[in-house]
C-alpha cells in the first residue's frame, strides 16, 4: 500500500475515534452518569474548612 | 460523608503546601528578573557591561523562572491536591513525592547558576544542558509514577475531568522534554543536538508550542476545571463538553509548531499545516473557555465580594482572548506582519500573565486557606488589591506591546517608491522606546501584586499556627 493512503486511511480513522467521542459524551444515555461525575470535586468536601459566608449558598 | 472525612486526614498535603509556597517565591523571583529585563530594553546601561546579568543572559533565566519554576511548582502542588481530593486517595508514594518536590526545587537552582554563567544548548525554553536535562526526565518521570499511581489507587469509580488535563500534560511534557533535548555531550556543560537544519528548528518547534500546548494550556485546565467550580460552588457547566474539549485539544495541538517558522527554511506544506491547525484549534480552546465561563455565569453576584472569583474570571477572559489572537496570527498572512515583532511578546504575556498567572493566583487564594484549615486568607482587602495591581498590569504591558509590534511590523515593511527601505532598523527601535518604558510599568504592577500576594500568604500561615497553638492551649 502507498504510505500516502495509510496516512489518508489514519486521519479518517482518527476523526471517526474523535466524533465517536463526541457521540458518546453527548448521548442521552450517559446524560445522568455525567451529571453524577461533576460534582466529584464536592464528594469529600466534608474535610474542608467551612467557607465563608457569601460562598456557601 | 463520614468515611471521607475519614479519608481527608490521610491526605498528603505537606508536599502540596511545600509546592505553594516555593510557587508564590518564585513567581516573585520570576517576574522580578522579568522587570530587571523590560528595564534592561528601555536602559541598556542596566546591563552594566557585566556579562553575567546581561540581558541575552537574564531573558532565559526570566522565562525559566516563570514557567518552570513560577508555572511547574503550582501545577505539581495542585495536582498533588486534586488527583487526591477526587481519587479520594492518598497520594502513591510520601518519599516519592518528597523526591520530586526537592529535586525539582535543585533542578531550578541549577538553572539559576547556570543560565547566568552562560551555559545554554540555545534552544528556546530547552535552554538547559545536558546534566540538567537527565535530571528532569528522573524527576518528570518520577511525578508520573507518584500521579497516576494515585489514579490507580482511586476509591471513585470515574477519573475527573481535571485529571485527565493535568494527566495529558504530564505524558505530553515527558515525551516532549526527552524528544528535544536528545543531544550528543562534549564536555560537562556542553552539548550539541542531534538534529540538524530545517529539521532542528522543526523539533524545537514542536517542543517549543506543544510546551504552550500542554505547560502552559493542558496542566492549567486542569486548575481551571477544579478550582472554578470549587470556588464558585457549582458543577461544571457541561461535563460532556469537557470531554470533547479534552479529545480536540490534545488531538490538535500536537500539529501546530509550525506556524512558529512561517517563511523559513520549512517546507511551504509544513508551514501550512501548522496555520491550519492553529485555525482549528481555535474551536476547542473556546469551547473550554465557554465552559469555564458558563459555570460561573451563576455566580456573578459573588464576584462583588469574591476577589478569588475575579482572578478566575480575568484569567478566562484572557485564555478567550489569547487563543483567538494565536489563530489569528498563524494565519501566513498576519504572520508577515506580526513576526519578529513585540506582538508576539504582547500576545505571549496576554497568555502568560492574564491566563496562566491569574489561573494560578485564583487557584492559590482559593487554596492555601483549606491547606492551613482556614476560612479565607489573612487579608482579603489584599487579595482586592492584588486583583488591581495583576489586572492593571496585564492590560499596559499587552496594550504597549501590541502597539510597538504593529508599529514595528508596519515601519520594516514599509518602502519608498524606489524599492528602499523607508526607515532603518534603529529608527524602528527609537519609535518602540516609550511603549518598552510602558511594557516596564505594566510588569512593575504586576510584580507589586505578587509582593502583596507573597505577604499576604506569609501572614495567612503565620497566622494559622497562631490559631493552632491557641486551639491546642484551650483544649
Amino acid at each position: 500500500m502507498d504510505i500516502n493512503t495509510l496516512r489518508g486511511l489514519i486521519t479518517l480513522a482518527t476523526m471517526v475515534c474523535f466524533l465517536g467521542v463526541a457521540w458518546w459524551a453527548f448521548s442521552g444515555r450517559n446524560k445522568r452518569r455525567f451529571e453524577q461525575d461533576a460534582l466529584l470535586p464536592f464528594a469529600d468536601e466534608a474535610g474542608d474548612a467551612p467557607l465563608p459566608k457569601e460562598s456557601q449558598q | 460523608m463520614g468515611e471521607s472525612a475519614e479519608a481527608t486526614t490521610q491526605y498528603n498535603l505537606r508536599v502540596v503546601r511545600q509546592f505553594t509556597i516555593m510557587t508564590v517565591v518564585w513567581g516573585v523571583v520570576g517576574m522580578l528578573v522579568g522587570v530587571i529585563i523590560a528595564a534592561q530594553l528601555a536602559w541598556p546601561q542596566l546591563n552594566f557591561d557585566l556579562p553575567w546579568i546581561s540581558y541575552g543572559r537574564l531573558r532565559p533565566l526570566h522565562t525559566n523562572a516563570v514557567i518552570f519554576a513560577f508555572g511547574g511548582c503550582a501545577l505539581m502542588g495542585t495536582s498533588f491536591y486534586v488527583v487526591q481530593r477526587t481519587c479520594q486517595a492518598r497520594l502513591f508514594s510520601d518519599a516519592l513525592a518528597s523526591f520530586v518536590f526537592w529535586g525539582w526545587q535543585l533542578i531550578i537552582v541549577s538553572a539559576a547558576i547556570t543560565l547566568p554563567l552562560g551555559f545554554t544548548t540555545s534552544k528556546e525554553y530547552a535552554e538547559l544542558e545536558w546534566p540538567i536535562d537527565i535530571a528532569i526526565a528522573v524527576v518528570w518521570i518520577t511525578y508520573a509514577v507518584v500521579y497516576f499511581g494515585t489514579i490507580a489507587r482511586r476509591r471513585t469509580p470515574h477519573i475527573y475531568v481535571a485529571n485527565w488535563f493535568y494527566g495529558a500534560f504530564i505524558i505530553a511534557v515527558a515525551l516532549l522534554h526527552v524528544v528535544n533535548n536528545l543531544e550528543v555531550p562534549a564536555g560537562p556543560l556542553k552539548s550539541y543536538s542531534i538534529y540538524a537544519g530545517a529539521i532542528d528548528a522543526m523539533v524545537q518547534w514542536w517542543y517549543g508550542h506543544n510546551a504552550v500546548g500542554f505547560f502552559l494550556t493542558a496542566g492549567f485546565l486542569g486548575m481551571m476545571y477544579y478550582f472554578v467550580p470549587k470556588q464558585s460552588g457549582r458543577p461544571v457547566y457541561s461535563y460532556r463538553l469537557s470531554i470533547v474539549h479534552f479529545w480536540a485539544l490534545i488531538a490538535v495541538y500536537m500539529w501546530a509548531g509550525p506556524h512558529h517558522l512561517h517563511y523559513t527554511a520549512l517546507p511551504d506544506w509544513a508551514q501550512t499545516l501548522g496555520a491550519v491547525f492553529s485555525v482549528i484549534l481555535f474551536a476547542p480552546s473556546w469551547g473550554g473557555m465557554i465552559n469555564g465561563m458558563m459555570t460561573l455565569s451563576g455566580a456573578w453576584q459573588k464576584l462583588r465580594s469574591d476577589p478569588v472569583l475575579r482572578f478566575m474570571v480575568v484569567a478566562l477572559s484572557f485564555y478567550g482572548m489569547s487563543t483567538f489572537e494565536g489563530p489569528m496570527m498563524a494565519i501566513k498572512t498576519v504572520n508577515a506582519l506580526s513576526h519578529y515583532t513585540d506582538w508576539t511578546i504582547g500576545h505571549v504575556h496576554s497568555g502568560a500573565l492574564g491566563w496562566v498567572a491569574m489561573m494560578t493566583i485564583g487557584a492559590l487564594y482559593s487554596l492555601i486557606p483549606r491547606l492551613y484549615g482556614l476560612r479565607q486568607m489573612h487579608s482579603p482587602r489584599l487579595v482586592m488589591l492584588h486583583f488591581w495591581f495583576a489586572s492593571l498590569g496585564v492590560v499596559f504591558y499587552v496594550a504597549s506591546m501590541w502597539i510597538a509590534g504593529v508599529m514595528q511590523g508596519l515601519m520594516w515593511r514599509a518602502v519608498n517608491e524606489d524599492g528602499t527601505l523607508t526607515y532603518t532598523f534603529v529608527q524602528s527601535l527609537e519609535a518602540t522606546w516609550p511603549y518598552y518604558v510602558g511594557r516596564l510599568i505594566g510588569g512593575l504592577l504586576f510584580f507589586t501584586g505578587m509582593l502583596t500576594m507573597a505577604y499576604n500568604v506569609y501572614r495567612t500561615i503565620r497566622g494559622s499556627r497562631t490559631t493552632s497553638a491557641q486551639a491546642a492551649g484551650t483544649a
